[in-house]
């Protein structure tokens, strides 16, 4: 951890020497700043972060902001304060399965914190911690907007719902062995339609 | 005018008002962190909340616009618990660090919290602790204390142009810092330790030095450049210890550079106390009489015509005027002031001020800028011209070197001969020009100080002429000087005709070959080897060049030792007051003319300063008005000729270091190294 | 109960087609330019008299906040932004238009805007929802291959365009200022008000901001008669509304219901009850967590609409039923938010960010009973220190559970720190 997010460039691990664009994000960012008007392409700043951490396996380097910042003719402070005030910015690195397990009332009303514990001794990590196989990180975070599914975590880009710690430990393993692993409602429920129709 | 009821009482206000400012109409005082007036409106603090008819809640008065008929009530007990809670919240985190706190005793939250607060917290969790962050040579910071005000980041933003603040992370995580620990990359960044309300960002140079209460407090003028920044010098005994701005709307509002605020403590190096004879090399001290019996004994070995005087960058016009009288009456009339070989006119003030005046750069549509770079020469008033494009979106060109001027600018090129396509209307912003209301041309003294000078101020005049740019509520025609004693040397006639086609050339030509004596007044910046023939008097208070080739030193006060009168680039005349005593045995300059007119038997017709004033006066009618924007009648100037085709080279290269005085400041230096070296980074085009 | 036919969201469990040629069998986009031809003020006129209230949590009558934009259109472009953000705690209904029934929400857009004289409508979707992103730009592109907007949209001669915008995490977005400073490429810290965004929006220019449920329902009002919604649910609380029924109740779901359902009527029917019956039911907090919580004696009658649970002192909020029963610890439950709202405070104004995190660390320690009992008025009192002094309601919204709290259950919370105390001691 850097000391505070101004100090990026002192972090314990190692910051790459550059950024660059893909050919691929270089069209995708024409594409991006199109949908805002002209003088206004700063608008685009989160999407062009996102992108980056995108491209960086999941984390935004120093470069990779300053990069963002350039990209976009923002004053790389500007950039910055986007970058922390939002909390799927990671500005270190995490695992190649992000694990985000929602902490608020209506999954821990449904044992959300079993699924915590059972994936810290799964990864043998803290949260927040890089697992030593860089496979996973474990992090709680605030309501994802699936109280209807509860408990659930958020893997990458997908939801994982209905959960208990069985299943969650056969995902994380699932995970581990890259296997497929099937995502939404985990009970065989359509969506949030009610289990049982009445 | 609309009214608003403030508690049951009527009261007028002005459209556009704020409730916060329509209380103040009342008299009645609204406690505010946030709110600053020049800042825009944050509303964050929330200490300003007062009670609004039909409103169920209390209303931040900072961001509420007043409304006719609007009814306030800022004494109710909602109002009461409202202040109550924000000052509790805002000092369970604070760590209430007073005694050994700089802000201590001028510091908002501690006068607002004796007003407004408990006298005991019931706050029984730990304190949050804040580290601090690097800022530079100039501000310290102790960020546990900050209250996310964010005064200081909307300065940094709004008014110094350089986003180099921010709030980062969110919650009660959020903190003030700049990208990567950086200094703020601005020649204003010292402004926000006056706008913090806390103990946040403190001055790092005065740290620890004085409380408040014990210091004596001067009101007086700032001489770094030719602004004229209005200050208060704070100081114990004969060391100034800090200086603060003083608001002066016209010229600096509340603003002042850093060099104004921290290069003082240059007034305490390098200082020249004593008289000095140079004797096989080597200065010797010596006694006031003995140094002026040398310098008589030299005067009497030549011929006044052979007696030259030169005059420095912070000459005040007391020093310049007695100066003169000496040399009138001694018959020589080789005085000069300008020693940097800018071609004004010396005989058409109009050619020689910003006629425009600082302030009206707001009322301003297109700024044509000419070999100057404003942010260094007259940092303040490059603030203006930033507010006026923010807030009039006044439009800017510049003929002269690429920089970043914290501002967008239309880069027209570095050739001079520019100047003459948009006359003949070859340039596309000969039609800018046509269309716009106010213009402003700004020449700097990098676009006069060349042998094609005369010929460009004779474009620009033509330009005034061709475009509008002078008519008879408005002077767009603006020359940017950058040291305070230049104008009113020209005022008082401090030059030589016979020099003018060439100062420099003249100057070199005069000391050359003969047994000449020259006085210094403070010149250090200027080619010391084409004295090798000359007896040299430097009279100044810096151990710079000039009094390096002296012959004979005579110490004279620094700015803030004696009471003076200067010209700013408007032409205002500002009074400068004496802060403290001269150090040593120096004496005003004017007193050393004095006695050396007297030893000469010339008619020196003065006894004292009020004397001398009144001849000042005497002699041009305006130094009479302090403080005034005299209007200039616009006259012919400039000789027609031929533009040369020779890049433009600016007057400064390092902002921190301009004169004996921020050369001996180890803060300046510090700058230098550490806050220049970014500003060039800045400037090289990056990929 | 609602009648399946008078159901809005007939795909709300995404077991139908989702794209265009789905939401088309279901009545979507259908004569759409007629409705168009209409007019403004038509459509204007129609949603005021259907009674409809913002989804969103506060519950403004849409009509009257889309009639707050400028008539003139000369001067500046008008926004509609559409609020996706959905991230109040226990709220899971916009998650399912937008990937269920996007088209639902896109003909919306364009009528709406229509309405407001927008040519343009950001929607803002909250970054977790990746994969209902992508269904919703897979539907907004088929929309522009297929004519129903872009230029002459629907044939209607009005050029519209429509754009998807992720956010990235941050609850204060929701917060319709502090949106449209996200969607400006800025923190999503909440502006001053006034100006309202009708007059100065995004990019400074006039806007109106709706939640994703509200615009999703005009056109549907639009096509049958503001007298079919407004028939529904009661006087100035009419039409359908999904309900977000979660928590510890046998089978948890969102539901798309009448207004003014009674809460136990909801809970039994849709969500086959509280775990051990109703009779096991502790409290529910009946809007998303920025409401107050009921205990039960209130469950047992009350209705499920914006004035009656206001008769209560809680709210419909964005009808979120949190439901709990007696295994709760209901001291955790509420702290739990007060830790959401720390952790979502954006730090702007002192109130909110030095309350919220004062509010939690009390919080934390009443679970235990750690504290004395004159703290327990101490905290009462932070929550009006913060209540109505913060620039937006995300400062009301961590006062109110706690109030809320302390209204129906402060003898447990007493109970709690005798017996804590009591143990310290014999300890
Ligand atoms: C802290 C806070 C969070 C909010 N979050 C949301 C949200 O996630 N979605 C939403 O539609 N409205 C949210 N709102 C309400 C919006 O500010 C706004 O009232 C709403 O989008 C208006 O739409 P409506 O009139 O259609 O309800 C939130 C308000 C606050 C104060
Ligand atoms: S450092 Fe000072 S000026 Fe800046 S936000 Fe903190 S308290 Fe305000
Ligand atoms: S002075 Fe009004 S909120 Fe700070």
């Amino acid at each position: 951890m850097s000391r505070h997010p101004g100090l990026i460039n002192k972090t314990e691990f190692p910051q790459p020497d550059n950024f660059s664009w893909t050919e691929e994000n270089l069209r995708k960012i024409d594409k991006i700043i199109d949908k805002y008007p002209k003088k206004r392409i700063q608008s685009a700043v989160i999407p062009i972060l996102d992108l980056a951490q995108k491209q960086n396996g999941g984390w935004l380097s120093q470069k990779a902001i300053e990069k963002v910042a350039k990209t976009l003719s923002m004053s790389i402070i500007r950039v910055m304060e986007v970058a922390t005030f939002y909390s799927m910015f990671n500005l270190e690195p995490v695992g190649k399965n992000f694990v985000q397990i929602c902490r608020t009332t209506p999954c821990w009303l449904r044992g959300s914190d079993k699924l915590t514990k059972i994936a810290k001794k799964f990864t043998k990590c803290e949260l927040g911690q890089l697992s030593e196989d860089k496979l996973f990180t474990i992090v709680e975070v605030e309501c994802l907007g699936a109280c209807c599914n509860a408990p659930m975590v958020q893997i990458n880009n997908d939801y994982y719902e209905d959960l208990n710690e069985n299943i969650l430990l056969k995902i994380l393993e699932d995970l581990k062995n890259n296997k497929d692993v099937k995502s939404g409602s985990q009970i065989g429920r359509i969506n949030s339609k009610p289990l049982k129709q009445c | 005018m609309p009214t608003i009821i403030i508690n049951d009482e009527k009261i007028e206000f002005k459209e556009g008002m704020n409730v916060l400012q329509a209380c103040e109409l009342a008299g009645i005082e609204i406690p505010r962190f946030c709110y600053h007036d020049r800042l825009s409106i944050a509303g964050n603090c929330r200490m300003c909340l007062v009670e609004m008819e039909n409103s169920p809640k209390p209303i931040a008065s900072c961001a509420m616009p007043a409304t006719d008929g609007m009814k306030i009530k800022t004494n109710s007990k909602i109002v009461k618990d409202a202040r109550h809670g924000v000052m509790e919240f805002l000092l369970i985190n604070h760590p209430l660090d007073c005694p050994i706190c700089d802000q201590g005793g001028e510091c908002d939250l501690q006068d607002q919290a004796m007003y407004y607060g408990f006298d005991k917290s019931s706050y029984k969790e730990n304190k949050r602790a804040v580290n601090n962050k690097y800022m530079g040579p100039l501000i310290s910071t102790i960020m546990t204390r900050c209250i996310h005000c964010t005064r200081c980041v909307r300065f940094s933003t709004e008014i110094a142009g350089v986003d180099d603040l921010g709030l980062l992370g969110r919650g009660e995580k959020a903190e003030i810092t700049t990208y990567l620990e950086k200094a703020m990359n601005s020649e204003l960044s010292g402004n926000v330790i006056d706008l913090c309300p806390v103990g946040a960002l403190t001055n790092k140079p005065y740290e620890f030095q004085a409380r408040p209460w014990e210091l004596k407090k001067t009101e007086t003028i700032d001489v770094f450049d030719a602004v004229g920044s209005n200050i208060r010098v704070d100081s114990i005994g004969k060391k100034v210890l800090r200086v603060l701005p003083r608001i002066n709307e016209d010229i600096n509002e509340e603003w002042i550079n850093d060099k104004t605020r921290f290069a003082i403590d240059g007034l305490q190096k390098q200082r020249l106390d004593k008289c000095y004879i140079k004797e096989n090399e080597r200065f010797q001290e010596t006694s006031w009489k003995k140094a002026l019996d040398r310098i008589i004994l030299q005067i009497n070995k030549t011929s006044s015509k052979n007696i030259m005087t030169l005059s420095g960058k912070l000459s005040d016009v007391e020093t310049i005027f007695s100066t003169k009288m000496l040399f009138d009456n001694i018959g020589s009339n080789n005085y000069e002031c300008r020693i940097d070989n800018v071609r004004i006119e010396p005989k058409a003030r109009v050619s020689y001020t910003f006629n425009t005046g600082i302030a009206r750069i707001e009322e301003s549509d297109l700024i044509l800028l000419i070999g100057t770079n404003p942010r260094w020469e007259a940092s303040i008033l490059n603030a203006r011209i930033r507010k006026s494009y923010l807030n009039n979106n006044t439009r800017v060109a510049l003929i002269g070197n690429k920089k970043d001027l914290t501002y967008d600018y239309e880069y027209l090129g570095n050739s001079l001969k520019i100047l003459e396509d948009i006359l003949n209307e070859k340039n596309d912003f000969s039609l800018l020009m046509k269309e716009s209301k106010k213009p402003m041309i700004i020449l700097g003294e990098a676009a006069l100080a060349r042998q094609d000078g005369n010929c460009v101020l004779n474009v620009c005049r033509k330009m005034c002429e061709k475009f509008s740019i002078v008519d008879k509520n408005w002077n767009g025609f603006n020359f940017l000087n950058s040291s305070i004693s230049k104008i009113g040397a020209l005022d008082i006639g401090f030059y030589n005709e016979s020099f003018s086609a060439d100062v420099q050339k003249n100057i070199d030509k005069f000391c050359s070959n003969k047994e000449s004596v020259v006085f210094l007044l403070g010149v250090d910046e200027i080619d010391m080897d084409i004295f090798q023939n000359s007896f040299v008097v430097y009279i100044g208070h810096h151990g710079d060049r000039g009094a390096h080739r002296a012959d004979v030193i005579l110490p004279a006060p620094a700015y803030t030792e004696k009471d003076s009168l200067y010209v700013n680039l408007e032409g205002r005349i500002l009074q400068a007051h004496q802060c403290h005593a001269p150090l040593g045995d120096a004496k005003e300059e004017w007193k050393i003319m004095k006695m050396l007119g007297d030893m000469l038997g010339a008619n020196m017709k003065f006894k004292n300063l009020h004397e001398l004033r009144e001849l000042i006066c005497l002699s041009n009618e305006l130094f009479r008005e302090i403080n005034v924007l005299h209007k200039n009648k616009f006259s012919t100037f400039g000789i027609s000729g031929e533009i040369i085709e020779s890049p433009i080279v600016d007057v400064i290269n390092n902002f921190y270091m301009t004169d004996p005085i921020s050369r001996s400041s180890k803060t300046m230096a510090e700058c230098t190294s550490d806050i220049l070296k970014l500003n060039k980074d800045a400037l090289i085009p990056n990929d | 109960m609602l009648k399946a036919e008078n159901k809005i969201f007939s795909n709300l469990y995404g077991e139908k087609d989702w794209r265009l040629k789905g939401a088309m069998a279901r009545g979507t986009w259908n004569n759409t330019k007629e409705l168009l031809l209409k007019g403004k003020d038509f459509i204007l006129e129609e949603v005021k008299k259907s009674g409809l209230r913002g989804r969103g949590g506060a519950g403004f009558p849409t009509g009257l906040k889309l009639s707050f934009m400028p008539k003139n259109i000369e001067h500046k472009p008008h926004y509609l932004v559409v609020n996706a953000d959905e991230s109040e705690p226990g709220t899971c209904k916009d998650r399912e238009i937008l990937r269920n029934d996007p088209h639902l929400l896109i003909e919306g857009c364009l009528l709406s805007s229509f309405a407001i004289s927008a040519k343009a409508c950001y929607i803002y979707i909250r970054g977790e929802y990746y994969n209902e992103s992508s269904n919703l730009q897979q539907a907004i592109n088929e929309a522009y291959e297929n004519g129903l907007i872009g230029k002459n949209a629907c044939k209607s001669g009005w050029d519209f365009d429509l754009y998807l915008h992720r956010g990235a995490g941050a609850y204060i977005c929701g917060e319709e200022t502090a949106l449209l400073e996200s969607l400006e490429g800025k923190k999503g810290q909440p502006r001053l008000k006034p100006p309202f965004p009708a007059a100065v929006g995004l990019y400074g220019c006039p806007t109106t901001v709706n939640n994703v449920e509200t615009i999703a329902v005009i056109p549907t009002i639009i096509r049958r008669g503001s007298s079919w919604f407004a028939d529904i649910g009661r006087p100035k609380n009419t039409g359908t509304k999904i309900f977000c029924i979660s928590g510890h109740v046998n089978s948890p779901c969102n539901v798309e219901e009448e207004m003014g359902i009674p809460l136990k009527e909801l809970i039994e029917k849709h969500a086959g009850g509280v775990r051990g019956g109703w009779e096991n039911l502790l409290a529910v907090i009946p809007g998303g967590a920025s409401v107050p919580l009921i205990p039960k004696s209130i469950c047992d009658n009350v209705l499920m609409d914006f004035d009656s649970l206001q008769e209560v002192q809680s709210g419909l909020g964005t009808a979120a039923v949190i439901v709990m029963d007696k295994s709760t610890d209901i001291i955790e439950a509420i702290s739990r938010l007060s830790h959401f709202y720390m952790h979502e405070s954006c730090g702007q104004c002192t109130p909110c960010r030095e309350g919220t995190g004062w509010l939690y660390r009390m919080m934390t320690k009443m679970i235990k009973g750690d504290l004395l009992s004159p703290e327990v008025d101490k905290l009462l009192s932070v929550t009006k220190q913060v209540e109505g002094h913060t620039i937006c309601a995300l400062g009301d919204a961590a006062a109110w559970p706690i109030q809320g709290l302390l209204r129906h259950f402060r003898e447990d919370v007493e109970k709690r720190i005798i017996e804590h105390n009591k143990i310290k001691e014999v300890a």
